[in-house]
Parts: structure tokens; C-alpha cells; sequence
């Protein structure tokens, strides 16, 4: 199998067969926090993509070059926190630049990608699990493709929600809850599907 | 033994520098974006983030005014002169508003029906019957709920009535939002005569309820000469951009509910 196919396959996996929220867990705050709007949702799912594209490369390098060489591999947790929230800042202060409409939109969204248990996961999964660069590479890339496509999801339904009449105990955040463990259920069905 | 944890510390700090270093010059590089107006807006704002322009706190509403083009005038902390200064436009005084408690029934004038003896809480009082023990079912029910939220410590709980300190009030408007009974308004400061009731009751079971009530008679009406007062619902109104403070309202008055604030 060359690399493109492991490549897409290895998306199309990660993305929906082991989507990171609906299927992992991962991430949950900004899904539930950010997805009440699709055109902020796509930002905060490419910036997470973003995010965990580098901080994955990062850590990948400083894993394999300096905790594992050194013994240090117990101390993965606290160096990989704080490479995420060093790069996260650095996205916030260039993103403040470049991209006002979109850092106005995300808000305190942006700074809490730091404290995502999905960017730190992909961290700490692909050490774990000892993938080489490329199989990082496309671990975090496909788990954060998962990120966009389930947040964009959420968001065009709870932009439905809006205009239905729903019981006065299940307004506002039951309602989103229920419909993301729909979407989950709905997501497991590709549990079926197998390369 | 001690080698490995040499070495751990090392790590840290090493990469820690070099982050510290790395974001420092990152954001001296893009440093020039951020308008120095809005810096220097922020800090000359009140800061208590009450809210009371209508934006989320004070950095935004500083936000607002540099990016958006608010209007410069609606902190009322904040000193028009030093806003203006930083701007560079004249920014006229919003003129000094404070909240005010329509309601003078405390514990003499409007004696209590039972007693109360649930959690000590305008909200939950409002639940009970009569909408908490006091005889007047409009009046205050001197919980201090509005105390509780005042970012400014201007309310009092006097006696089972709440009083605002004009003083310290800024009109952010929190205290409005609580009260279960909608018993407190904004005003302008000079407003001098003031409807201090909010009955809706009629005369007879208003009397019976508080010393201190409007029974709506409607004399009020008859005698401002400038015609800023009506009666709806048994209950007087001043129209404090009318009112003409000539006093004749509150001399008429015959249960001398229309006062003069100072």
C-alpha cells in the first residue's frame, strides 16, 4: 500500500470510524461551546486543525529526540501541555493579526483550545502508541478532520433547533446533549466498516 | 538518583525559555496591531465590568468604541473629559442616572401578614403567598436581592426596604434586572420629585396595606401644571423629562407619596 492510499484511508478512519467526539470523547467543551453558529464552528474546526497538525509534528519531534533519548518519558504530559498552550498563544497573537473577524469570533474559545483534552490526546496517543512521523501525521490530521466534520454537523442542527418548538425542560443545552448522543449512535454504525 | 530529575528540570526550563523567548518577540513583532487608543481606553473605563453600556464587560465596550464606533458616552464611571481626551472628540455627559426604589414600605409603615420563614430571598419570597409577608403585595420584600448583585455597593436593606446611595449608584441597571417585583427604575439624578409607591391596588386595600401608599385619587394629575403625571392602574407616574419640579404635586398629594428627593 503506498502512501496516498494509507494516507486517505488512514483519514477516513480517523475521521469517521474513530471520530474523536462522537466516538472517543474527546473535546466535547468546544463542540458544545462553539457549534451554536456553522461559519464559527468551520473556524474553530480549521483552527483545531490547524493546531493539532503543528503541535502533533512538535511533539513528535520532541518525543522521539528528547524525552525518549533522556528517560524522560513520564514527563510526556507537562512538556506536551506546554508546547500546546506556547503554540496556542502563538496562533492567538498572529490570528489577532491576520484574521480579526474570525479571533473576534471564536472569543474564549481560542485560548481554551489549550486546555482540549483532543489536541493533547492526539499528543499523547500517537506516543503511546508508538507511531512513526507519517502515522502522526495522519493520526492527528485525520482526528482533527473528525473534529470539523462533527462540529460543523452539530452546528447545522442546533442552527435547526432553533426554530423548533421544544419542551421547556429540554431547551438549550439538554437538547444539544440528546442530539449529540444521536449523532453518536449514528456514528457507530461505521463500526461496521473495515479496510 | 539525582540525575534524572537534574535532567527533567533541565528539560522544562530549557523548553519553557525558549517558548518564553519565542512568544515574546512573536508578539513585540505583531505588537503595533493592537490600537494604543483602545489600551488607553480600557484602563480610563471604570473596570467593575458591571455592564451598564449594554456590552459584555468593559473590555469589550472599549472594543466597541475604537473598532465598532460606539458611542464614547455611555460608561457612566468613567469621566467624559479624560474619554474625550483619548479620542479626540468632544463626548458629551450622559448625564448622571441613578436606580431608584419605588416602594417607601418598610417594616412600620407596611407591617407583616405572617412569618416568613423560608431562605431569605426576594425570588423565592415572591413565590409565597402574597408574594412574601409584608401586607402589600407590590412593596418591597426587603431581601436584598439587589444589594446582593449591586457591583457598587450602593444598596442598603434599611429597615426591610431597600435604599439606594446616590452617591455610589453608577445605573448599570443589575439591580433592575432581579428585582421579582420590577419595583426598581432609572432615573436621572436631578429627577426631585419622585412616586415613592408602586401599588396597583385601589385606594381602600392600598390604605389597608401600607401607611404609605398611592391610592391613584388622581389629585396629582389635576394639579401639575405641566401635565407629567398620569394615573394607570391606580398607581401615579412621573414623566421626569416633563416634570417641571415645581413642587405642587407633592404639596397636593394627600398621602404624601410624591417627594422631593432632595
Amino acid at each position: 500500500m503506498n502512501y496516498l492510499t494509507a494516507f486517505i484511508l488512514g483519514i477516513i478512519n480517523y475521521a469517521l470510524i474513530d471520530n474523536v467526539v462522537l466516538s472517543r470523547f474527546l473535546g466535547l467543551c468546544p463542540f458544545l461551546g462553539v457549534s451554536k453558529k456553522t461559519n464559527t464552528a468551520v473556524g474553530m474546526g480549521t483552527s483545531v486543525i490547524a493546531v493539532i497538525t503543528i503541535s502533533s509534528a512538535l511533539t513528535y519531534v520532541i518525543n522521539r529526540f528528547i524525552l525518549i533519548p533522556l528517560d524522560l518519558v513520564y514527563m510526556r504530559t507537562i512538556v506536551f501541555i506546554l508546547i500546546i498552550a506556547a503554540l496556542v498563544q502563538a496562533v492567538e497573537i498572529l490570528m489577532k493579526r491576520k484574521l480579526p473577524a474570525l479571533y473576534k469570533a471564536l472569543g474564549v474559545y481560542l485560548p481554551l483550545i489549550t486546555t482540549n483534552c483532543a489536541v493533547l490526546g492526539v499528543a499523547i496517543d500517537s506516543a503511546q502508541k508508538g507511531f512513526g512521523f507519517f502515522d502522526t501525521m495522519v493520526f492527528s490530521v485525520g482526528t482533527a478532520v473528525g473534529f470539523l466534520v462533527s462540529i460543523v454537523l452539530m452546528s447545522g442542527i442546533r442552527e435547526r433547533i432553533q426554530y423548533n418548538k421544544i419542551p421547556k425542560a429540554f431547551q438549550g443545552m439538554p437538547i444539544v446533549l440528546l442530539a449529540a448522543g444521536l449523532m453518536a449512535i449514528a456514528f457507530f454504525g461505521f463500526k461496521g466498516v473495515s479496510f | 538518583m539525582l540525575i534524572p530529575v537534574l535532567t527533567a528540570c533541565g528539560v522544562i526550563v530549557v523548553i519553557s525559555i525558549l517558548i518564553g523567548v519565542g512568544l515574546c518577540v512573536l508578539s513585540e513583532k505583531f505588537k503595533s496591531s493592537i490600537d494604543p487608543k483602545e489600551e488607553k481606553l480600557r484602563s480610563a473605563l471604570g473596570g467593575s465590568n458591571c455592564g451598564g453600556c449594554g456590552y459584555a464587560g468593559c473590555d469589550a465596550y472599549a472594543k466597541a468604541v475604537v473598532y465598532e464606533g460606539a458611542d464614547p458616552g455611555l460608561c457612566v464611571a468613567a469621566d467624559p473629559k479624560v474619554i474625550s481626551e483619548i479620542l479626540g472628540v468632544q463626548v458629551e455627559a450622559a448625564g448622571k442616572k441613578v436606580a431608584y426604589v419605588r416602594c417607601h414600605g418598610h417594616c412600620a409603615k407596611a407591617p407583616a401578614n405572617y412569618n416568613f420563614d423560608d431562605t431569605e430571598d426576594c425570588r423565592i419570597a415572591y413565590l409565597a403567598p402574597g408574594h412574601g409577608s409584608k401586607k402589600c403585595s407590590f412593596g418591597c420584600s426587603g431581601f436584598g436581592n439587589c444589594a446582593q448583585v449591586c457591583p457598587y455597593d450602593a444598596i442598603r436593606i434599611i429597615d426591610g426596604l431597600a435604599v439606594v446611595d446616590r452617591e455610589k449608584c453608577q445605573a448599570c441597571g443589575k439591580c433592575v434586572a432581579v428585582c421579582p417585583k420590577h419595583l426598581i427604575d432609572i432615573i436621572p439624578d436631578d429627577a426631585m420629585y419622585v412616586v415613592r409607591c408602586s401599588s396597583l391596588n385601589k385606594g381602600a386595600a392600598v390604605k389597608s396595606a401600607c401607611s404609605d401608599g398611592c391610592i391613584g385619587c388622581g389629585l396629582c394629575v389635576r394639579t401639575c401644571p405641566a401635565g407629567a403625571i398620569e394615573v394607570t392602574n391606580n398607581i401615579a407616574r412621573i414623566d421626569q423629562s416633563k416634570c417641571i419640579r415645581c413642587g405642587a404635586c407633592a404639596e397636593k398629594c394627600p398621602s404624601k407619596i410624591i417627594v422631593k428627593r432632595y
